[in-house]
């Protein structure tokens, strides 16, 4: 918890150790209990991320790697543990104050996409500014400005079946970025998408990061984790900071 | 203010939905419309048909008290001086003393034997609407004296005058002589509203002291005594019976009261618990409209689980969640309820046609159909809302 500890981990390359801390977990626990048994999902996981990092968390199925995420992304609490997400202590918190976190501090990136169908790319990124409580003239001046930003502008009022594969991960990208939150949380972003719309998703993320924004990004396929600068194994439940040859 | 971004959203989210399910939708509307239109339609038929008898009721009598006095054997009916009496009670305008006989009438050579004869004086002339359609009422002297003039109603011209010219025509009635000065409007008394008049030749009013003279007798046996406007005649009709027992020493069936007043308030009573058992009914559909709505939108619920997964994980609360899906079964069984309040004026609308009553809007239903419809949007979304707003996000996005 003292400063030393922070520092001693600063040892990956291209670092920057004078910024602030935003994601820091202490022995971090967790287990499911199943009948007759305790899973023991995360094992003494301690990791710190610094603000502007690229961070890649990368192990096969199984390995917890999703867990880890619904923990960093307040979707769950670990069952022991320490973690402070943007100076805020987290711990046994109540379903509406996770959602008020998740709505100020993450941006989730999934897989699939998850943009509701019904709804214009406009409206999908506009929702998590809604929940946020923006007013509406801001929030239409934000959504404006996040789907410019991933080039999205002429297609604001299509629906996601109007959309391509990397367009509609555009929009949920954008629909991430929408609240500024503190951590941009992606899962697999590329795993719906073929390699070459992937490689545009993941320049995308290169740039947004250039810009400032911190990214942990969940994947099993350490050629993704090596677009990351940082990367994290996970194998049962333990984590490992390792460069990508050891993947 | 800050609220408003997801009100507006979900409203506009469920009107996608029922967009989408028009089927589902339709059907699960169904129950209310059918609920709605039911509370609306039967409430609205039953208030025009019960108003209007109220109406005809009101045009007979209101604030009229109709005495019968057959007396005790001791003392046959009342006495001028007791009429006196009556008319000097507070809130009491007029008391018209009413004398009933049958005679036999002879017109252009043919006797007529079952003609109904009234006597009336001039406070029933002047408490009664249109007492003519034709001709004049009696004056006061003709009223006071023993004038043979004659007021006859619409069977009499058909039957005894053939359809002729009534006013001034003479015929002879029990051995006098009489001139018909006026022919008496519609509904000219009570007594001729509620008594089956069709086996009469006619009905002939005279001034009545001239019917007291032909009955031989001094005794009044009938009269309407009229209620002054702003008293009321409950109160009045207590005054009257007091003073009528003390006529009669507390005899007991010495006379008889019809109030018309307490007519109406049966009417109000009939009509409040034909309302009640109607809206009872009407309330079994609406339950089961209810029931439909909670079925679909915990279907809605099951379908949409990621979605309500990703909202979480968006930043909604669990009450945000909870009062989008609450909205939306609010939405749905709101617009069952329009429609179904549509429909309901369509077979008020309908009903008063067929049953030849004034078709009046009642606008206390179509606050209670929306009410109504808005209240089981509430109380059956409400489980289901919840059950959403309780999902665990994790799972509901991992749901397929």
């Amino acid at each position: 918890m003292s400063d030393s500890i922070v520092t001693t981990e600063q040892t990956s390359a291209g670092r920057d150790t004078s910024a602030k801390v935003i994601l820091r977990m202490e022995h971090i626990n967790k287990d499911y209990e199943m009948p007759g048994e305790t899973l023991h999902v995360l094992k003494d996981v301690s990791l710190t991320v610094h603000e502007g990092e690229f961070l890649a968390i990368l192990g096969p199925s199984g390995s917890g790697k999703s867990t880890l995420m619904n923990i960093i992304g307040c979707l769950d609490l670990p069952t022991s543990g320490d973690y402070w997400l943007d100076g805020k202590y987290i711990f046994d918190e109540d379903e509406t104050t996770l959602a008020q976190i998740r709505s100020k501090e993450i941006g989730f990136i999934f897989q699939s996409f998850y943009l509701l169908q019904r709804q214009t790319a406009f409206q999908n990124v506009e929702l998590p500014l809604i929940y946020a409580d923006l007013p509406e003239k801001q929030r239409k001046a934000r959504v404006e400005e996040c789907l410019a930003r991933v080039d999205l502008s002429d297609k604001m009022y299509n629906l996601p079946n109007q959309l391509s594969g990397g367009q509609q991960q555009r929009v949920a990208i954008a629909r991430a970025v929408a609240n500024h939150p503190a951590i941009l949380l992606a899962d697999e972003p590329t795993g719906a998408l073929d390699q070459k719309t992937g490689a545009q998703v993941m320049q995308l993320f290169h740039e947004l990061n250039e810009e400032g924004n911190t990214i942990i990004m969940i994947t099993h396929d350490g050629k993704i984790a090596a677009h990351a600068k940082r990367i994290v194994k996970i194998l049962d439940g333990v984590i490992s900071e390792g460069a990508l040859e050891d993947a | 203010m800050r609220k408003f971004g997801i009100v507006r959203q979900s409203i506009q989210m469920s009107l996608d939905n029922i967009k989408s399910n028009k089927l589902r939708s339709f059907l699960t509307m169904l129950g209310i419309v059918i609920g709605v239109a039911a509370v609306i339609g039967l409430i609205t038929i039953v208030q025009s048909v019960t108003g209007s008898i109220m109406d005809q009721f009101n045009s007979l009598g209101a604030g009229t008290i109709t005495v019968q006095t057959p007396g005790t054997a001791l003392k046959r009916g009342v006495s001028d001086n007791d009429i006196e009496k009556l008319r000097n009670l507070t809130g009491v305008s007029g008391v018209a003393p009413t004398v009933t006989l049958s005679g036999s009438a002879v017109y252009d050579d043919t006797i007529y034997d079952t003609v109904s004869i009234d006597g009336e004086d001039l406070t029933y002339f002047l408490h009664t609407e249109d007492p003519v359609s034709e001709g004049r009422i009696f004056n006061s002297s003709e009223t006071d004296g023993y004038t043979n003039v004659a007021i006859v109603d619409k069977n009499f011209v058909t039957n005894v005058l053939g359809g002729g010219q009534a006013v001034g025509t003479t015929f002879r009635l029990n051995g006098y002589t009489y001139k018909i000065i006026g022919v008496a409007g519609d509904t000219d008394s009570l007594t001729a509203q509620l008594t089956d008049t069709s086996g009469l030749d006619g009905t002939v009013t005279l001034p009545y002291r001239n019917v007291l003279r032909m009955s031989g007798s001094d005794d009044i046996m009938s009269m309407n005594v009229y209620v002054e406007e702003g008293y009321n005649t409950a109160s009045v009709e207590d005054e009257l019976r007091d003073t009528l027992d003390e006529i009669y020493n507390d005899e007991d069936n010495a006379y008889s009261i019809i109030n018309l007043e307490s007519l109406t308030q049966v009417m109000d009573t009939i009509q409040g618990m034909l309302t009640t058992m109607l809206g009872g009914i009407a309330g079994i559909s609406l339950l089961v409209g209810g029931i439909g709505i909670m079925n679909m939108m915990l279907v809605s619920v099951s379908e949409r689980t990621r979605e309500i997964g990703l909202r979480k994980a968006l930043g909604a609360e669990p009450a945000r969640i909870q009062l989008q899906f609450l909205i939306e079964s609010i939405t749905l069984s709101l617009i069952g309820g329009l429609i179904g309040i549509l429909v309901g004026l369509l077979i008020a609308a309908i009903g008063a046609a067929a049953l030849d009553t004034p078709f009046k809007i009642s606008y206390g239903a179509i606050a209670l159909g929306a009410g109504f419809s808005a209240a089981v949007g509430i109380i059956f979304g409400w489980m289901p809302a919840r059950r959403a707003s309780q999902l665990n996000p994790i799972d509901a996005l991992r749901s397929e």
